[in-house]
């Protein structure tokens, strides 16, 4: 093999691996997240709305490190700087 | 059709992807059926009601007068939604999976946030570039230049995979199998809208609120390490 191929089997793997590692965190963040906001409104069903509306952007937060690493592996994948 | 952006036209140097052509477009046809909802008395009052609950809940969500930033954010809502919607239409993706659009707002949001900041306090909001030291000063301009980049890759990122899962799906299963993803589809494009307009908000309100010490900061502010007052 070539070293062009390595870099081409080495992309790939990586991109796998990045997208597989780089998702459990913020899905553990989101779920522990949602957890304390539903934990939330059963104690306070009033702030129902506020508690929602700060959710939202909270996840959006959390969820852009996983979006992170899915840019990463697109980019390994589809426009790879090491490859012609 | 590929979830990449296409070359429409070159002229010259300056390459014209569909997403140009279909941003346009979109913001031709949403001006137009603005004017159009105030030929008739009933859909103008329709709109009205529209506008008013959603100008009380962008209100609602910061300390500090947001007024001046009601018309961006309630146009990002609109021109957003609008275009991850797009994508849902056979033959079309919607604009912002292109990176270049997503930065484009991102940017015209970071201006915006800075622009009514600085016409309100001047010079003083300046300052909170080097609240706690004049040493934090490259860390509080890295921290603005990130939060936008993050703004922009999030949208891109959230509207490029809903349309590369959809175009997947549709290769490898065929028919009527991706419907739930396209489901899932809409609801990510509005959520994407609204977090995008909120952002902006919430980065605004901050640097609004930051010029005046003397107010405990927004709650939806980032923390800042300032002293309580």
């Amino acid at each position: 093999m070539t070293a062009q191929d390595w870099i081409a089997v080495a992309s790939v793997v990586t991109a796998g691996l990045t997208i597989a590692i780089g998702s459990i965190g913020p899905a553990l963040g989101e779920g522990r997240a949602v957890a304390q906001a539903l934990d939330a409104i059963g104690r306070q069903p009033d702030a129902t709305d506020r508690i929602t509306k700060t959710l939202f952007v909270g996840l959006a937060m959390i969820e852009s490190t996983a979006i992170y690493c899915l840019v990463i592996a697109l980019v390994l994948l589809f426009a790879n700087p090491l490859l012609p | 059709m590929t979830p990449f952006p296409a070359e429409v036209l070159r002229i010259g140097p300056v390459v014209v992807s569909d997403t140009v052509v279909l941003s346009l477009i979109l913001g031709v046809l949403l001006v137009v059926f603005g004017r159009l909802l105030f030929v008739s008395r009933r859909t103008r009052f329709a709109a009205e009601y529209v506008y008013e609950t959603l100008e009380a809940s962008v209100l609602g969500m910061t300390t500090v007068d947001a007024r001046p930033l009601l018309p961006l954010v309630l146009t990002l809502w609109l021109f957003i939604g609008a275009a991850n919607l797009v994508g849902l239409v056979p033959g079309l993706q919607s604009p912002t999976r292109d990176l270049s659009l997503a930065a484009a707002l991102a940017v015209i949001s970071f201006a915006a946030g800075h622009y009514y900041a600085f016409k309100r306090h001047r010079f003083a909001y300046l300052r909170q570039y080097i609240e706690p030291s004049l040493f934090l000063l490259p860390l509080n301009v890295l921290g603005e230049v990130s939060r936008t980049v993050a703004l922009a890759l999030r949208l891109f990122g959230n509207m490029l995979s809903a349309s590369l899962t959809g175009a997947i799906m549709v290769y490898l299963a065929g028919f009527l199998i991706p419907v739930p993803l396209l489901v899932l589809g809409v609801l990510t494009s509005l959520v994407q809208a609204y977090i995008f307009g909120v952002l902006t908000l919430v980065f605004a309100a901050a640097a609004l609120a930051a010029a005046t010490p003397k107010r405990p900061s927004s709650e939806d502010a980032r923390p800042e390490p300032k002293e309580k007052t």
